[in-house]
């Protein structure tokens, strides 16, 4: 089995990344169409924004409006539809508190395309920055892991994510990944469109021509 | 084909319809239907959590080219309001739902009484398609139909299984 047992890092050494920057890093070390489903909160922002480029936005983007606590749900729906496209999940701390049974739900399907790439900043910081339960003691990865889902870890740093990803990427999952994120505002404002954003989906997942 | 159950005509449509996924929070009136769909190697059923989880799988899956129906029971569906409402009806994603209704004719429990009052106020101010089948020889019907119906509009659809059709949960007392 894979896994991310050269990834000891807690929490707590863990180095605190930039959203728009880990997007923007994830986006570049995917090859093919994978699909990739961005939360409520400022998760989906910065997807938005990093997935910006000269030829239009990348289509393969899911943009969740609203539906707290969903993103993990979603992906795991496309991944056991889609077995052959790797499917990521970004998703907020907050959102993810709301719903942690999905995490045993994905270690119980355990599908082998599916990475969850968790965004925490400890707070709930579109909604004006409260704490969330991960700045007071919650770690999100021990609950991955509790929960089945072993291949789970922190990344120490952004060349740490880089590696993780890549392995993701080409390994059997499901994976996890944490990474700390500071506070800054997200890069830009997705779309409010959501009949465009689901049929773009549709048509950059094969499923619509 | 003539003497079939309500679950055994129920698992015939879905599966003319290629309704494959099936994640459910299990309900004692719907446990035959449940059976017979992990039985039967067509299907993926698979319990979840909480009802909002089935219905962020049903969404993704739907997404990606896979029908699924979501299997609950009238408590759960009071879970569902802010879900159908951010994700199924703006994204125009055909939500597809059995719900067994607990809390009428002969409810023992107040609590799903009252829970049950709620489901069609907010089925009906989301403009969901809905249905409460209470007779055997409108199953068949009434399910191809509204399958049809939510792939062509997008729309979701919510099947109420009343105990009429399912002899519901009866109490002793
Ligand atoms: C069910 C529900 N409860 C509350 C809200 C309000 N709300 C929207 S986003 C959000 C915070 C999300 O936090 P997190 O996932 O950590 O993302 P961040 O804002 O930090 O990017 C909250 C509480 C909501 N949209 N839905």
């Amino acid at each position: 089995m894979a896994s991310f047992t050269n990834q000891p890092v807690t929490r707590d050494q863990a180095k605190v990344m930039n959203r728009y920057d880990i997007s923007k890093r994830m986006l570049t070390h995917l090859h093919h169409d994978e699909a990739v489903i961005g939360g409520i909160g400022y998760s989906n922002f910065d997807l938005w924004a990093a997935s910006a480029n000269p030829n239009g936005r990348r289509q393969q983007n899911f943009y969740m409006l609203g539906s707290m606590g969903l993103a993990v749900p979603i992906a795991l729906g496309v991944a056991l539809a889609q077995p052959h496209r790797r499917t990521i999940a970004l998703e907020g701390d907050g959102s993810i508190l709301m719903q942690l049974g999905a995490l045993g739900t994905v270690a119980a399907r355990a599908p082998k395309n599916l990475i969850v790439i968790i965004l925490d900043n400890g707070a709930y910081q579109i909604t004006g920055g409260q704490k969330t339960l991960t700045d007071q003691g919650v770690d999100l990865v021990a609950v991955a892991r509790a929960s089945g889902l072993e291949q789970s870890a922190w990344a120490a740093d952004e060349s740490a994510f880089e590696e993780m990803i890549d392995r993701a990427l080409k390994q059997d999952g499901p994976w996890l990944i944490g990474c700390r994120i500071d506070n800054n505002k997200p890069v830009d404002t997705t779309e409010r469109d959501p009949s465009r954003i689901r049929d773009q989906f549709m048509r950059g997942l094969g499923v619509k021509k | 084909m003539a003497d079939r159950a309500w679950y055994e005509i129920v698992r015939d449509v879905l599966k003319q319809h290629d309704v494959s996924l099936v994640p459910y929070v299990p309900d004692n009136v719907l446990r035959p239907l449940i059976d017979l769909l992990h039985e039967d190697p067509f299907f993926n059923a698979f319990s979840v959590p909480r009802e909002e989880e089935g219905l962020g799988i049903a969404a993704g899956a739907w997404m990606a080219g896979t029908r699924a129906i979501l299997l609950m029971q009238t408590s759960g569906f009071a879970t569902l309001a802010n879900q159908l409402a951010s994700l199924s009806v703006p994204f125009q994603i055909p939500t597809m739902m059995i719900v067994s209704e607990r809390g009428t004719l002969g409810e023992f429990n107040i609590g799903q009484m009252l829970v049950a009052r709620t489901m069609r106020p907010v089925l009906d101010c989301l403009a969901i398609e809905n249905h409460t089948i209470t007779r055997l020889d409108e199953v068949e019907f009434i399910f191809d139909r509204s399958i049809r119906q939510a792939v062509a509009t997008l729309g979701p659809v919510c099947f109420i299984l009343s105990p009429l059709l399912t002899g519901g949960k009866v109490f002793t007392a």
